[in-house]
């Protein structure tokens, strides 16, 4: 653009030229933000892979298939984690099977069942409240009601139910969230069509809901897959001592549900186990172990993430 | 049960000259009335004032006025829509015909009520499932389980609506695979496939091209033989088109209500003049 220095320019010429200045000034702030923003990106990333990679570095070359196979031991290259990732896949599973059903009933009760009122409004606020409360409290929660008070033990039934507890407010509100993102028009249409409000959660809102609904399912189990507090707190520190025996070992776990009753350990607490001994062997230990955690986690979220988008292709091509 | 290849030919030729006012059921028995409706949102505005109006047995009851007079409103009160929504109120009573039944009655379910009246949105909103079980599905609402009566009433309902043979080959497909007006009409078919007593159809044609348009005219008026049919509508020629009676509404108020003819040559309102003409509105 080129424009003369001279006086007389027209008003819509000056206030183009106004405007061009503006875009200029607009454009170097962008340039500036954009440039700040990657570097903070790049610190914050670059910390969380050091991180990864240095446990990567220290701990994948312990995993093999007898770490994964073996009960932990006095002696670092002997020891194994079969008991921590059996214990977490069999609380994983409690928790799930306790969490989600409760969790997206509950969800799809407040957004299309309760009435709009005060009190809706109360559980609403709690219920986001509590997706933020530290998860040490659950487990105190659980170790003065389920432990102490209704005398269910330091079993995995009780680690399934704390951390069922502490994901429930994530299933919940993913649910909420879920069934809101669903257009008016297709309820109304339901409706239309003489649907009772059963038939249109049943055969209409779940089915929309689903791929939120099992997003946010799967994000709480991999926030509880790594929880250490509350499973400390409800007595799984006691097993450092004396490991129980896998509950897979023997006969098949799932035509029996002794399991839910036995004592357990769980990956994260076997790794903090390890990191308090002083013998550099066991730290290589716990690094395998974090290795393991966090390919679990991972995975998790890649099964969400391909859920998501699996479902969502099916519904809105 | 159409005869859609004449149908098809009929469009072509007709676009130019005036379309033909359809003939007048002078004996039309009465299928439903509205009597000193008032109707409040949950915020407490009215927005219907003492509506009061007659629908006549498989007549085309066409809605017009001015955006915001409470068209919509209205046409939602027929099959409790409002319902869905809590705090919305509705005062006086809407009775079917010849039954006398209340269906603003504290008596009446608004899901029955839905059963026997169907709805047409403005905007095509099929469900994301296929065009079988978008026509199925009000059928599976009611129960209906039998494979072959289910089939029956898919392929009734979409000939019905004009569609069936856009679309015979690929009933499995998804819904969202098909043009607007391909949309909007299996919405009618999906409205049609229950065999409602009375159907409603808010605006059906404002997201839809001329052709399209004309398509869904032409079906209205071939619905009427054996459905009663309230549309709400924007378009004054549409309305002239296909309605044997209109109602005029200002403001939450029926201004007027008549035979079609007699409503655009020779209203009786000036409002009415002044929006048919074009000069307010
Ligand atoms: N949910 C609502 N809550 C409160 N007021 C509403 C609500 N929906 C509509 N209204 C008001 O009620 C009046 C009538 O609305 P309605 O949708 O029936 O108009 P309409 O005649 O269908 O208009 P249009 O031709 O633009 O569709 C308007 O003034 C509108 O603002
Ligand atoms: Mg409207």
């Amino acid at each position: 653009m080129a424009f003369t220095s001279s006086g007389n320019l027209s008003s819509a010429e000056m206030s183009t030229r106004d405007a061009i200045g503006a875009v200029n000034r607009a454009k170097r702030i962008d340039k500036i933000f954009a440039v700040g923003g990657i570097l903070v990106m790049v610190i914050a990333m670059g910390l969380l892979f050091a991180l990864i990679g240095d446990l990567v570095v220290r701990g994948l070359g312990r995993i093999d298939y007898d770490f994964l196979t073996s009960f932990p031991s006095r002696r670092a290259e002997r020891a194994g984690i079969l008991s921590a990732w059996v214990g977490s896949i069999l609380v994983m599973l409690t928790t799930a099977f306790l969490a989600i059903p409760v969790g997206v009933a509950a969800g799809l009760y407040l957004e299309e069942y309760a009435r709009k009122g005060w009190l809706s409004n109360i559980i609403e606020i709690n219920v986001s409240n509590l997706a933020g409360v530290p998860s040490i409290i659950y487990g105190l929660l659980a170790l003065g009601l389920f432990v102490y008070g209704l005398d269910l033990g330091k079993t995995i039934l009780v680690a399934g139910m704390t951390l069922g507890l502490l994901i429930l407010p994530i299933v919940i509100v993913s649910t909420r969230e879920a069934v809101r993102a669903i257009p008016r028009v297709i309820k109304e249409g339901a409706y239309g069509l003489g649907a009772d409000q059963w038939q249109v959660m049943w055969h209409y809102i779940i089915p929309a809901a689903r791929p939120g609904i099992l997003t946010g399912a799967i994000v709480g189990l991999s926030r509880a897959i790594g929880e250490t507090a509350p499973i400390i707190t409800i007595g799984a520190l006691t097993f450092i001592a004396f490991l129980p025996p896998a509950p897979v070992s023997g006969d098949f776990p799932f035509i029996n549900f002794d399991w839910l009753t036995d004592g357990f350990t769980v990956l994260p607490i076997q790794m903090f186990n390890w990191i308090s001994r002083p013998q550099a062997d066991f730290h290589v230990n716990a690094a395998a172990t974090g290795v393991v955690l966090m390919a679990l986690t991972l995975s998790l979220n890649g099964i969400a993430i391909w859920i998501r988008y699996r479902l969502r292709r099916e519904h809105h091509n | 049960m159409t005869n859609m290849p004449d149908k098809r030919a009929a469009e072509a030729t007709t676009d130019a000259d005036q379309p033909p006012i359809p003939p007048r059921k002078e004996k039309a028995p009465l299928r439903a009335r509205v009597e000193n409706l008032n109707f409040y949102y949950a915020d407490g505005f009215q927005a219907l004032r003492n509506v009061s109006m007659p629908i006549l047995d498989r007549q085309v009851t066409a809605l017009i006025g001015p955006s915001g007079c409470g068209k919509s409103t209205l046409l939602r009160c027929y099959n409790r829509m409002h319902d869905l929504y809590p705090g919305n109120r509705y005062e006086g009573s809407v009775i079917l015909e010849p039954e006398g039944e209340n269906l603003i009655g504290p008596d009446a379910d608004p899901v029955l009520v839905r059963l026997r009246i169907g709805m047409v949105f403005q905007k095509p909103n099929p469900f994301p499932k296929s065009i079988y079980e978008n026509v199925a599905a009000g059928l599976r609402v009611r129960g209906v389980r039998n494979r072959a009566l289910i089939d029956e009433a898919v392929e009734t309902a979409l000939r019905r609506a004009a569609i069936w043979d856009e679309v015979k080959d690929r009933l499995d497909g998804s819904a969202y695979d098909m043009s607007g007006g391909q949309q909007q009409r299996l919405c009618i078919a999906r409205a049609l496939a229950p065999n409602p007593e009375i159907l409603l159809l808010d605006e059906p044609t404002s997201a839809l091209d001329p052709i399209a348009t004309a398509k869904v005219e032409d079906l209205v008026q071939e619905l009427s033989k054996d459905v009663t049919v309230v549309i709400v509508t924007h378009n004054m020629q549409q309305a002239a088109r296909i309605s044997n009676r209109t109602a005029f509404m200002h403001i939450g108020q029926l201004m007027e209500f008549d035979e079609t003819s007699k409503i655009f040559t020779n209203p009786s309102h000036p409002r009415t003049e002044a929006y048919i003409t074009g000069r307010y509105g």
